[in-house]
């Protein structure tokens, strides 16, 4: 599916605003027909990159190559890239059908093709008979799509999206995940997608790009991001996990909460602190007797589809997920397979501060 | 009763307001030159009215200098307007202050100021300074009301067009000013109706040879004002109502009337 | 008054043509700027404003503080406080308030006390007739609120000068007032050219100016406020004091600035309705520059104006700091 062409190349792209730097030495490259996600929690710079490769911020240092040319200097109307923009930005004076054929009119698109591209897009977005209607009547899911209608009618190579499904309630955010996945595949366009949401980065994407500060901390695939986080940070920003401080034995052996786990990383060396991440799905409530180590239920909450149980092993609380409850109080025994526990170099920083939901940057 | 009472208040309120306009327009009617006495009802100052030069001179110059002024300082105004609004915050609020300071300005001082530049450099006052002076003054009030409709636009329309190919031109003509229109529109009536009442700047920056309305009016208050005076504000007057009633229907929220009516 | 540059007559002409070559040149940088520096749209504005409003003012300071060979000096502003030797034949006709002024020799700072006084007044009059007009028409029983507030509007259609002239129909001793008094058998009454003419022309005058920014911002008030008060067991009295009142203060402090600047620069009002028996602060600086031709001491008084006009602002932003006056503009 995805080819290996660089399509977008960035290279060491730095930005300064007002003396602040929110982008210091970011290199990335995008393949043709990859579905790439920036993602990072709000102020992280995802957004200024995605208005870098747009054309709308100019990089203080650095530059951006589209096809191996460098497009630093080419303004945003130049570029073969579009953008859905977070809240829209449909133009409220136009209606359905002159938003969407904004593109094709100012390319002097002749007026039959517009309309026939315009009315294959409506299909698409499944807008059929809205045409004639004004922006401002339509809902927030219909705006996205007329949004998506908008930029897809160009044909564009790479298609930017700035936190698109943000506005939308949840179940429609799925639902629009889904057909958004469905028509980068079947149109064969780069995404290039914005969100501080890492369900959805790991959904959607084929490569999660996860960004802190204005650096990239890990490039990936949803897969590797969520199994083997490059630090806590990422650790704790993909998914819940129990974020530990540990000490290497020796290889395959790790210490952490009062006990020698067997795990499979090494090349460690001996007595290094390390951060062990464990998560919450891997720990296994077993019968007190047979579990490596042992703790008390303090509390347990419903969450649908699992229960989620704080335990106490006297030197750490673990947050345990299970299908079973557990009642409280009791007493259980907990074991970690070794392929589970996930050991990375400690880092100096305090353990990461979950990240914020919500916000723009 | 208390119903009663607001709506006695209001009405004595109106009448106050109504009072005088009622008897110019009674005046304009009446037979006699008197101010006080009714001589019967009569039409003959508005025939006069035509016969008149020095009314329809200055007619003409309150009319193109108000339609000049408000067309120059719209342009003007706009473009300040979608300049300052990109701006960063510290250049903003120095452009913010250099916009207020004409407004805080009391008005005979920002006619003499400009009757002293123009004097200062040798310009002789007439319709020219009367033009300038008031694009001069008109032109803040264009800005704030076009500020506001840029301010409500979402910050990412101007890039979407770029963003689709718009060249900055095109999307400055296709897609800001069609979205910040009615903002224009406002601040166009407003400068058109400042200028065409202005009296104090014009007082300033003219000559005696040029006058508006205002001036001339004011020129001839002390001897007595002729009633052809009289009958051509009730014909501006009417003029003006039904260009309010069109604006009230534009737009029937009672604040946008209000502020295309006028402010200070 | 022979200071200046000699510029010749064609200097306007081609200075407004500079000023459209300079447009162009703006518009055109944009174009080729990648559209990022929209703020260049500006710079016609800020040109045109430093040209017309920036110099003036500093014109102004500079006439304040020169004599008539262009030297330093603060005499100007020594003439302010003891005005002896600027009186001259031209107040000599006027009423007696006037004269006695002149024997006194302190002509300008007391009649810049006495403007004081005439605006503050007006925009007493006018808060006090202003804010139950506006607070009625927010009245939620009265439907017709927007309706009034056009009507409110319509008088400032008319020419304000031929308006307030209108007012002399009514007071003048032959006038409509006087004789229907005399219908009724009353003994008429001198009307015009006294201290309540002027102060009745100026209430007419700028009355609106003080009920739109009051109306504005009590429309805007959030009207579960209100219920919110009552619900906690305020009276009728206590939610107009404790809450709609201080809620409407941006508009009252608007409103307040809106009468009171127009009012004490105001100087075709005292000519008309006060006959020239009383001048105002307004009258002296048209006095200086058009009458006498003494632009020092004109500057200075505008100066003086204009420090008193910041001051009183000053004071009225400080307490509305926000400065979301809810007036009109």
């Amino acid at each position: 599916m995805v080819e290996s062409m660089h399509l977008i190349d960035l290279n060491g792209i730095s930005k300064d605003f007002d003396g602040t730097r929110v982008l210091n030495n970011i290199d990335l490259y995008i393949r043709k027909k990859e579905f790439v996600t920036l993602l990072g929690p709000s102020g992280c710079g995802k957004t200024t990159t995605l208005r870098i490769i747009a054309g709308f911020e100019y990089p203080s240092e650095g530059k951006v190559l589209f096809e191996g040319k460098d497009i630093t200097d080419v303004p945003p109307y130049k570029r073969k890239v579009n953008t859905i923009f977070q809240k829209y930005a449909l133009f409220p004076h136009l209606n359905v059908q002159d938003n969407i054929a904004f593109g094709l009119k100012i390319a002097k698109v002749p007026r039959d093709e517009i309309k026939r591209r315009v009315d294959r897009m409506l299909d698409l977005v499944n807008l059929q008979g809205y045409g004639k209607r004004s922006v401002d009547a339509l809902s927030g899911g219909q705006q996205q799509r007329v949004a998506i209608a908008r930029a897809l009618v160009n044909e564009p190579e790479v298609l930017l999206l700035d936190e698109p499904l943000g506005a939308l309630d949840l179940k429609l955010r799925k639902e629009m995940q889904l057909e958004l996945k469905n028509m980068q595949q079947r149109l064969g366009i780069t995404f290039l997608y914005v969100t501080h949401d890492q369900e959805e980065a790991l959904t959607m994407s084929d490569t999660v790009v996860v960004m802190r500060d204005g650096v990239i901390l890990q490039i990936g695939s949803p897969k590797k991001i969520y199994d083997e986080p490059a630090n806590a940070f990422v650790a704790d920003f993909i998914g819940e996990s129990n974020i530990l401080r540990g000490r290497m034995v020796r290889d395959e052996l790790v210490h952490f909460s009062g006990y020698d786990f067997p795990c499979v990383d090494s090349g460690f060396g001996e007595n290094t602190p390390v951060d062990v991440v464990v998560r919450p799905e891997d720990i296994m409530i077993v019968g007190e007797d047979i579990g490596q180590i042992c703790g008390t239920v303090q509390s347990v909450l419903f969450k649908g589809v699992h229960y989620e149980m704080m335990i106490d092993t006297g030197e750490t609380t673990f947050k345990v997920h299970s299908t079973i409850m557990q009642p409280q109080d009791s007493r259980v025994g907990l074991s970690i397979v070794p392929y589970n526990i996930h050991i990375m170099k400690a880092t100096d920083d305090p353990l990461a501060e979950p990240a914020n939901e919500g916000g723009e940057e | 009763m208390k119903r009663f009472f607001q709506r006695s208040y209001l009405t004595l309120v109106l009448l106050f307001l109504y009072l005088p306009i009622l008897v110019l327009i009674v005046q304009s009617f009446n037979a006699g030159k008197s101010r006080a006495k009714w001589e019967g009802l009569s039409l003959k100052w508005y025939g006069a009215l035509l016969q008149d030069q020095a009314i329809m001179k200055a007619l003409y110059v309150t009319l193109t200098v108000a339609v000049i002024a408000a067309v120059a300082a719209t342009v003007l105004g706009t473009l300040a307007a979608i300049g300052i609004h990109a701006m960063k915050k510290r250049p903003q609020s120095v452009m913010m202050t250099i916009t207020n300071l004409p407004m805080t300005m009391p008005d005979i001082v920002t006619g003499i100021s400009l009757m002293i530049l123009f004097t200062f450099s040798r310009i002789e006052r007439g319709y020219v300074t009367m033009l300038l002076a008031h694009i001069t003054f008109n032109t803040p009030y264009v800005i704030l009301s076009v500020l506001p409709k840029l301010k409500q636009m979402n910050k990412h329309t101007y890039e979407a067009a770029l963003d689709l190919g718009a060249t900055p031109t095109y999307s400055l003509f296709h897609v800001i000013l069609p979205e910040i229109s009615p903002g224009v529109v406002t601040g166009a009536l407003l400068a058109f109706t400042l200028s065409l009442d202005d009296f104090v700047i014009s007082y300033f920056t003219t000559s005696p040879m040029v006058q508006n309305l205002s001036t001339l009016i004011y020129s001839k208050a002390r001897i007595g004002i002729e009633p052809t005076l009289n009958a051509l504000s009730a014909l501006m007057f009417l003029a003006l109502l039904v260009l309010l009633l069109i604006v009230n229907h534009r737009s029937s929220e009672p604040q946008k009337a209000a502020k295309a009516a006028k402010s200070i | 008054m022979n200071r200046g540059l000699l510029l010749p007559s064609w200097t306007l002409w081609a200075l407004g043509a500079g000023f459209v070559l300079f447009v162009a040149l703006c518009v055109l940088a944009v174009r080729k700027n990648h559209g990022m520096k929209r703020s260049f749209f500006a710079s016609p504005y800020t040109v045109w404003m430093v040209v017309f409003t920036l110099i003036p003012c500093v014109l102004i300071g500079y006439y304040a503080l020169t004599d008539a060979q262009g030297a330093f000096t603060l005499d100007n502003f020594a003439n302010f406080w003891d005005s002896n030797h600027t009186v001259n034949r031209m107040y000599k006709d006027m009423g007696p308030e006037m004269s006695v002024l002149i024997q006194r020799g302190t002509v300008n700072i007391d009649i810049l006390i006495y403007s004081t006084w005439m605006a503050l007044l007006c925009t007493v009059i006018c808060l006090f007739m202003g804010y139950p007009a506006a607070y009625f028409m927010t009245d939620r029983q009265m439907k017709q609120g927007s309706t009034i507030v056009v009507l409110f509007i319509i008088p400032m259609w008319m020419n304000f000068l031929l308006r307030t002239v209108a007012w002399m129909t009514l007071l003048e001793d032959q006038g409509l007032i006087n004789q229907i008094l005399r219908a009724l058998g009353f003994s008429g009454a001198h009307l015009m050219y006294n201290n309540g003419a002027v102060l009745l022309g100026m209430v007419y005058n700028f009355l609106p100016f003080m009920v739109f920014p009051i109306y504005t911002s009590l429309n805007k008030m959030d009207r579960k406020l209100l219920e919110a008060a009552q619900d906690l067991g305020a009276n009728p009295v206590r939610t107009f004091s404790r809450v709609t009142f201080p809620l409407s203060l941006p508009g009252v402090i608007s409103g307040i600035t809106m009468v009171f600047m127009p009012s004490v620069t105001t100087f075709f009002i005292p000519r008309i309705l006060g006959g020239g028996n009383t001048m105002m602060f307004g009258d002296l600086i048209e006095n200086k520059f058009l009458t006498e031709n003494n632009w020092g001491v004109g500057s200075a008084l505008s100066l003086v104006m204009m420090v008193l006009i910041l001051l009183s602002l000053s004071v009225l932003r400080k307490a509305d700091p926000e400065g979301e006056g809810g007036g009109l503009v």
